[in-house]
């Protein structure tokens, strides 16, 4: 009654993979879920009948490949479509559709610039080389700097001998990259305005710097690391949304053998003599297991579930000082058609991909200089989606919903709180949208509002940061989400962290869930924590 | 210039890439716009629509059309019904295949049969005073096929009736204004029909069908797209799977239906009251268990491919557009035991995939061999499963369609 191998606190992504990854090696595993509906940000909901909004996250492509075919999810109805093209507005009226046919990329990016169109065969190659280099290290456990035993020394010799094999001009983007500014980084390829505009668009992205600020590169890259069907940087939409696809991980646990609660709020961990042995509901109910994996952020993984005080005080330190301050919203419509953009009249095939309303760099700096100073941005950046252009389920014959992401809307408010705040947000949103696609308003049946203070109480993510804490140099890798701690132990024997504080980090990757079960089931394999679990 | 499909004038206004190929003596579409790879999803998560007007169509009417066919066809055509049409092959009389074709009855002496490449001679040849006529109607029928989960729910808005209609299964109904005929048939493993009408109605179907077709994410497909589909649907095509054996220089470029998976049609070799051609041959292949090859599929380990390119230090390429052209496949000895003739990355099952001959003791799923590539200029084999076709087989290709037309029905866990 009540026992299992091992618990998972979080049906979320990264939850829903760990517990699909250990329930497949054969323990017995429950997955927890505080709310009714599996998935955390990665959701499909029906606000309207017949219109399916994904309320959060929106898009895939980080998603490591290696999970489709270990947990074959293919099996249990993974489809990812490709997103065709995108679309870049322009503030003249004019726009930038970049596709899948390479010749009329270049003739389109040479409408804007002649030098920028095999520049972008060279930008995407060097993207590709610099992804290829990093990719090893993206997927797999990162070596923990302090550890001095023999196959810590190992692995950081191997890192090392990675690291020597790399090109020196890709070394050289890398560092550029993870050091840099995205400004700086495409000025080196580009001249026209658009086209930096929308790649930019990448290296802000969830994140509170702005293109011009050192550290954008390293979400530029982080970005480019994703996939679809083996194309670098690419994007699709899951069939149904991001909460379909969610659905398919939680099949794919069941059919692996885990078992999924909803409606299960964890209110602590359970330990003794600083071993983890369960987890205690919010109603009391309790769980036991020598493995317990929490998929929530570090504050609620280190701070909340269990007492600090069972922690080293570094470590509470460093994740007292680890940033969350998140700086995204979602506003999501359903429309009674499609936009018109008045330079492609008639048209609406370039709403096929994402919708980037990002013309210039410094449109993005300067949407970036009011969160700066605590406050939403007047003319935000904005990555909109029309999914049901692609994917007739979404909404009903001829209508369609439209997922906005909105930068910057930083958590804290200088002098306001985000429920007085909120719809004048949504309007800026709108009204940007109005200025692109006159007639927009006319548009709107419904419109839904999710600030970061909506993310953090709906979906839980402290701050609303979606990444789980922010893609800093000096929150990844060796750091993530605490140096010495990133490789999905915690202080507390068999209490083990897989969520999106944990490398290689947040989006829909599934890489915290994957990687930290291959860490547990290692543990257990050397005979630690406990050797029943594998009983 | 070649023939013109009756939707030329429809196609050619919505063809944005300028792209075209000959097809069936036809002038075909490539592709209509930029990705061909969103076209074949078109098929997969809505509906795409196909003009597969070339292909080479002959109406078989006359007292003697049943036994004529029943002498002609490997397949026995005499349980089929009006209002049913069926997949058929011919062969020669060493029983190995000359083409493929689909068969609908319309009355007790009326067929029509289609084929991807001019028979009328040969067919004609064979009719030696049985009261039977042959007339070739290629130009005369204009068809449009749509594919897809969302098929269904645009033809139903069309045409009352849709709903009972069975795999292969045909009626009459009017679209447009105009009468036609539709089939449950298709090219892509997926729900689907086909529309038939007359040449001369063919805009106003095209108009009838895009007008009902688009809210539901209708697009049109070119070949590229169809091609895609139907190597997932484990649909071979003449001249790439497999060669007409009347034109072939020798018999290692001809296959018997055992050979090519489709021996599954051939019921009824024992009965004496149906002498086809080939019959002879076909019970003398099974009874000395003669065939050299059978067709499955193929599916690439991906662990395999990605480390095998990964080691030669290249991105593992995943590209959709379909391979012809023989790849080796081996035993594990290094000693051929097959090879492929369709190949190509499948989006949908996220894994590459092939049609490929192998060794009959070979034809059982599960069985592993090894499919050669070429990566860095060298020949590097890697890993696959043998498995049987299609292998994408949703539960819509053969399902009556419901009003649910989600690619996956299973309830959310809530």
């Amino acid at each position: 009654m009540n026992q299992y191998d091992a618990i998972v606190i979080g049906g979320g992504h990264n939850g829903l993979v760990n517990g699909a990854y250990l329930a497949r090696a054969g323990l017995r595993t429950l997955i927890l879920e505080r709310r009714d509906i599996v998935g955390g940000a990665a959701i499909t909901e029906e606000l309207r009948p017949g219109f399916k909004f994904t309320t959060f996250s929106y898009a895939l492509s980080l998603l490591r490949p290696e999970i489709i075919h270990e947990l074959e999810l293919v099996r249990h109805g993974f489809m990812p479509l490709l997103m065709p093209s995108t679309f870049c507005p322009m503030e003249n009226g004019d726009s930038l559709v970049v596709g899948q046919d390479r010749n009329e990329n270049l003739k389109e990016i040479a409408r804007h610039s002649p030098r920028d169109a095999d520049a972008y065969d060279q930008y995407s190659h060097d993207i590709a080389m610099v992804v290829k280099a990093v990719k090893p290290l993206f997927d797999q456990i990162p070596p923990n700097l302090w550890d001095t035993s023999p196959e810590g020394l190992a692995e950081l010799a191997s890192l090392a001998r990675h690291l020597r094999g790399i090109d020196k001009d890709v070394l050289m983007n890398l560092v550029r990259l993870l050091t840099g500014s995205a400004a700086d980084f495409l000025d080196g390829y580009f001249e026209s305005d658009i086209l930096k505009g929308w790649l930019s668009s990448s290296s802000i992205i969830g994140t509170r710097v702005g293109p011009m600020s050192q550290g954008s590169g390293l979400v530029l890259l982080f970005h480019g690391m994703g996939e679809h069907d083996g194309e670098f940087g690419s994007w699709a939409f899951h069939k149904g949304g991001n909460g379909a696809f969610t659905q398919v991980l939680a099949r794919a646990a069941q059919g692996f053998g885990a078992e999924v609660v909803v409606g299960s709020e964890v209110e602590r961990v359970i330990t003794s003599n600083s071993r983890a042995t369960g987890v205690a509901l919010a109603d009391g109910t309790e769980y036991h297991a020598k493995i317990v994996v929490s998929a929530a952020d570090p504050r609620r993984t280190f701070t909340e579930f269990v007492d600090s005080r069972e922690l080293p005080l570094d470590l509470v330190d460093n994740l007292r000082k680890y940033k969350y301050q998140g700086s995204s919203s979602k506003v999501n419509f359903a429309l009674d058609a499609l936009p018109q953009y008045p330079s492609l009249p008639g048209r609406g095939d370039m709403f096929r991909g994402f919708t980037n309303i990002a013309p210039t760099i410094e449109y993005l700096e300067r949407a970036f200089d009011e969160a700066k100073y605590g406050w939403y941005s007047t003319r935000p950046y904005i990555d909109g989606c029309i999914q049901s252009t692609i994917d007739p389920d979404m909404a009903p014959p001829g209508k369609h919903v439209m997922s906005c992401f909105v930068h910057y809307t930083p958590y804290q408010l200088k002098g306001s709180d985000w429920p007085t705040e909120r719809d004048r947000m949504a309007d800026n949103v709108q009204a940007t949208l109005e200025s692109f696609f006159p007639g927009f308003n006319d548009l709107v049946l419904q419109r839904e509002v999710v600030t970061p203070l909506d993310i953090e109480q709906v979906a839980g993510l402290p701050e609303g940061n979606i990444f789980h804490g922010e893609l800093f140099a000096s929150q990844l890798y060796f750091f993530r989400p605490a140096p010495g701690w990133n490789q999905y132990r915690t202080p507390i024997d068999g209490y083990y962290q897989c969520g999106s504080g944990t490398h290689p980090g947040g989006c829909v990757t599934g890489g915290p869930g994957r990687l930290a079960s291959q860490q547990i089931l290692r543990d257990l394999a050397n005979g630690a924590p406990a050797s029943t679990a594998a009983d | 210039m070649l023939r013109l499909s009756p939707f030329h004038e429809r196609v050619a206004a919505v063809n944005q890439t300028s792209l075209w190929s000959h097809w069936a003596g036809h002038l075909v579409v490539d592709k209509y716009q930029m990705s061909e790879k969103f076209e074949y999803f078109a098929v997969r998560n809505a509906v795409g629509l196909f003009d597969s007007s070339p292909l080479y169509k002959y109406r078989i009417v006359g007292p003697d059309a049943e036994r004529y066919l029943s002498g002609v066809l490997a397949r026995d055509p005499r349980p089929l019904q009006p209002g049913e049409a069926q997949y058929t092959i011919w062969c020669d009389d060493r029983g190995f295949v000359n083409e493929d074709g689909v068969l609908f009855r319309f009355g007790p002496d009326e067929f029509l049969l289609t084929a991807a490449e001019p028979n009328l001679a040969y067919f004609a040849n064979l009719i030696e005073g049985r009261a039977v006529e042959i007339h070739e109607v290629t130009e005369e029928i204009g068809s449009l096929a749509l594919q897809g989960p969302r098929a269904y729910a645009v033809l139903s808005q069309l045409a009352p009736g849709l709903d009972t209609l069975r795999p292969f299964d045909h009626t009459r109904a009017e679209i447009g204004g105009a009468q036609v005929t539709v089939s449950r048939t298709g090219f892509t493993g997926d729900l689907g029909y086909e529309v038939f009408c007359d040449a001369r109605d063919a805009n106003a179907v095209w108009d009838a069908v895009v007008a009902a077709g688009t809210p539901h994410g209708l697009l049109p497909i070119g070949q590229t797209a169809l091609v895609m589909t139907r190597i997932e649907a484990g649909l071979l095509l003449v001249n790439v799977d497999f060669e007409v054996s009347r034109f072939a220089e020798n018999d290692e470029h001809r296959s018997t239906p055992d050979e090519l998976g489709l021996g599954w049609m051939l019921t009824g070799l024992d009965d004496d009251s149906r002498p086809f051609i080939g019959r002879r041959a076909l019970v003398a292949e099974r009874s000395t268990g003669a065939s050299r090859w059978r067709m499955m599929g193929l599916l690439v380990d991906p662990f395999d491919y990605q480390r095998k390119f990964t080691e030669a230090d290249m991105i593992p390429p995943k590209d959709h557009v379909p391979v012809y052209g023989d790849m080796m496949v081996y035993d594990d000895e290094v000693k051929r035991v097959g090879y492929a003739t369709s190949f190509m990355y499948s989006p949908v099952l996220q894994r590459h995939i092939a049609l490929a001959r192998v060794r009959p003791d070979l034809a059982v799923t599960g069985t592993r061999v090894n499919l050669e590539f070429t990566i860095n200029h060298r020949y590097v084999q890697v890993a696959a499963d043998v498995v049987r076709n299609p292998v994408f087989r949703p539960a819509r290709r053969s399902a009556l369609p419901g009003a649910n037309n989600d690619h996956r029905t299973q309830g959310a866990i809530a």
